[in-house]
């Protein structure tokens, strides 16, 4: 009886809530997976059960590879994904730990226009900045967005190295300073390969965020050879009136992968970039 | 949690005459290290920031020269009717949104604190939502929601209902609906895992001690678990209405703003008058009139940061 009771219970308060928020999480990579293995026949076809698949077939697949950009725009969104988020580390390393381990005079100030600065949307810069990038004359080229990403991205890993910076005791950085290390050599050689985590945390976050970013990407890159995925995916596989589903939904699926797969390996280091700051672990 | 506590590391006092004569010769080192990042922000978030400003001034249209017109923006967006509709459809995403994915993040994440198998998997694939390129997954959801061949309209036209079925996107509440839907799916995960983070720190003899003071489950959650998570709640709740407020590409790729204006946020609309329309000026000023609610969740979010973490 006990036991009985247990189960019940435990499909009530477990299973059955953690199974309803499992279909709505994952149904939309199911439709799409599904979709973009349908022949078309089968995809505009209102009287088959949509939910299943008769005749998979790869051939969105191919079109999209062979017929568009697709790649390009894949090499395109990593090359700015890993650059900006390298740049973002390297400056945000220089952010934090001044801000983190030495009380210096303005350290207050700076540390609150990082903050405000990383809570400041998008939306709200992106009309000055296209007219900034093009008087610059970085219209339709990589770089307009591997300088602006880091706007984004400088003060967000900024302000989560600055933790784990704070948590390496004083007194390591202090034996190194009696030894004769300077104050580069202290950081470069104790403290900031203790943070490593820190580090992967931020890379990994700042990554995402960076694949995901669509507004200065839509602005800045208007021709084909530039493009990310999400906006070459919007720009280009929907012409006019006319959306290729079937390659839509390969693309939107393609396009996720390396971020799943990254994210797969890292959860955990993902979780602490994002919990960082609301929760004191 | 991988991110350690800085409490969880003491430092002890150190003498007065040493922490001085640090702090002297790190003021030169701090300043030499900050300098190129502050450099860069300044020049590309603070610039840009004030040139808005500058613009919203303006009357700037594409390959013509721009005339100052002081507020003559402000009165025009004033005087627009749609830019009104823009103001209550931003509040109405923002806070129906926000409830629901307050609501439901915390009712997932009290599911999910339970002990059972393969609870990291679930938490990993319970996080997709918010890591996948959201272009991508509101491709997805476009769809979904198709007006010809919505996966959704196939069951409820088997269910009985008259084909086509529902609008999703075509009819004006229906599309409200739907990109508030789409934007709770998107934004729920983030909700449930930080919450989720929170409620592992809260230790087990807190909920042991009610228990023995006779609380039930709903006392045990009413008395322990909610103010002990209410500082986490605060933050993310903040945290997620400056981003669900100044919102741009799920609406952007779903709807336009369409149908006839139902659905145009801040963001769509300032990109459709600077973008689309070419008008500079007139599109920086719908852009900063989200400055002032902004502004107030933006200082206050930061102040209370600071508080806990600096």
């Amino acid at each position: 009886m006990v036991m009985r009771g247990g189960w019940r219970v435990k499909l009530l308060q477990l299973w059955l809530p953690l199974g309803f928020f499992l279909l709505f999480t994952l149904f939309p990579f199911y439709w799409m997976t599904v979709t973009s293995l349908k022949p078309n026949a089968e995809l505009y076809n209102t009287q088959m059960m949509p939910l299943l698949l008769y005749h998979p077939t790869l051939k969105h697949y191919v079109d999209l590879l062979t017929q568009t950009s697709f790649l390009l725009w894949t090499w395109n969104t990593m090359l700015v994904a890993v650059v900006s988020t390298a740049i973002s580390l390297v400056l945000g390393t220089m952010l934090a730990y001044p801000l983190a381990r030495i009380n210096f005079p303005g350290s207050a100030l700076i540390a609150f226009a990082v903050a405000a600065t990383y809570l400041v949307p998008q939306p709200l810069l992106f009309i000055p900045m296209a007219d900034i990038i093009n008087r610059m004359g970085l219209g339709d080229t990589l770089t307009s967005v591997i300088l602006t990403y880091p706007t984004m991205l400088v003060p967000f890993c900024a302000w989560l190295l600055m933790g784990y910076f704070k948590s390496v005791p004083h007194e390591l950085e202090e034996a190194a300073r009696i030894d004769g290390a300077s104050h580069f050599q202290a950081m470069w050689r104790i403290v900031l390969p203790l943070c490593t985590p820190g580090f992967i945390s931020a890379g990994i976050f700042a990554f995402t965020l960076a694949q995901n970013e669509f507004l200065y990407a839509l602005i800045f890159l208007t021709k084909t050879d530039v493009r990310t995925v999400p906006v070459g995916a919007i720009a280009e596989l929907i012409r006019g009136d006319v959306f290729y589903w079937g390659q839509l939904m390969a693309a939107a699926l393609l396009g996720s992968i390396p971020v799943a797969i990254i994210y797969s390996f890292f959860v955990e280091h993902y979780v602490a970039g994002l919990t960082a700051g609301s929760v004191k672990g | 949690m991988v991110l350690r506590s800085e409490s969880a590391v003491a430092v002890p006092a150190r003498p007065l005459s040493r922490a001085r004569f640090r702090i002297k010769e790190g003021t030169a080192f701090g300043w030499m290290m900050a300098a190129l990042p502050l450099l860069f922000l300044v020049a590309f978030v603070g610039y840009p920031f004030v040139y808005g400003i500058w613009l919203s001034l303006e009357n700037r249209s594409v390959a013509r020269p721009a005339v100052f017109v002081g507020l003559g923006n402000f009165i025009a967006d004033a005087r627009d009717p749609v830019f009104w509709q823009v103001v209550r459809n931003t509040f109405v995403y923002t806070i129906v949104a926000t409830v629901l994915k307050a609501g439901g993040g915390l009712a997932l994440a009290l599911v999910m604190n339970q002990n059972f198998r393969g609870k990291n998997l679930v938490r990993a694939m319970v996080l997709l939502p918010f890591i996948v390129p959201t272009v991508l997954s509101t491709i997805a959801w476009m769809w979904i929601l198709d007006p010809a061949f919505s996966v959704l309209n196939w069951f409820l036209v088997h269910l009985g209902e008259r084909p086509p079925g529902p609008s999703w996107l075509g009819n004006p509440y229906l599309a409200m609906g739907s990109v508030i839907f789409v934007n709770t799916w998107r934004g729920l995960p983030f909700y449930a895992i930080t919450l989720l983070a929170g409620l592992q720190t809260i230790p087990g003899d807190l909920y042991d001690a009610a228990t023995i003071d006779g609380a039930g489950s709903w006392h045990r959650f009413r008395y322990v678990t909610l103010p002990l998570l209410q500082p986490v709640i605060l933050i993310v709740t903040m945290f997620s209405v400056i981003f669900t407020f100044s919102d741009f590409q799920l609406v952007y790729v779903l709807t336009r703003g369409g149908p006839a204006n139902a659905t145009h946020l801040f963001a769509t609309y300032s990109f459709d008058i600077a973008m689309s329309a070419g008008q500079l000026g007139r599109g920086a000023s719908v852009a900063l009139a989200m400055l002032p609610a902004l502004a107030l969740v933006i200082a206050a979010l930061t102040l209370y940061m600071r508080r806990r973490r600096w």
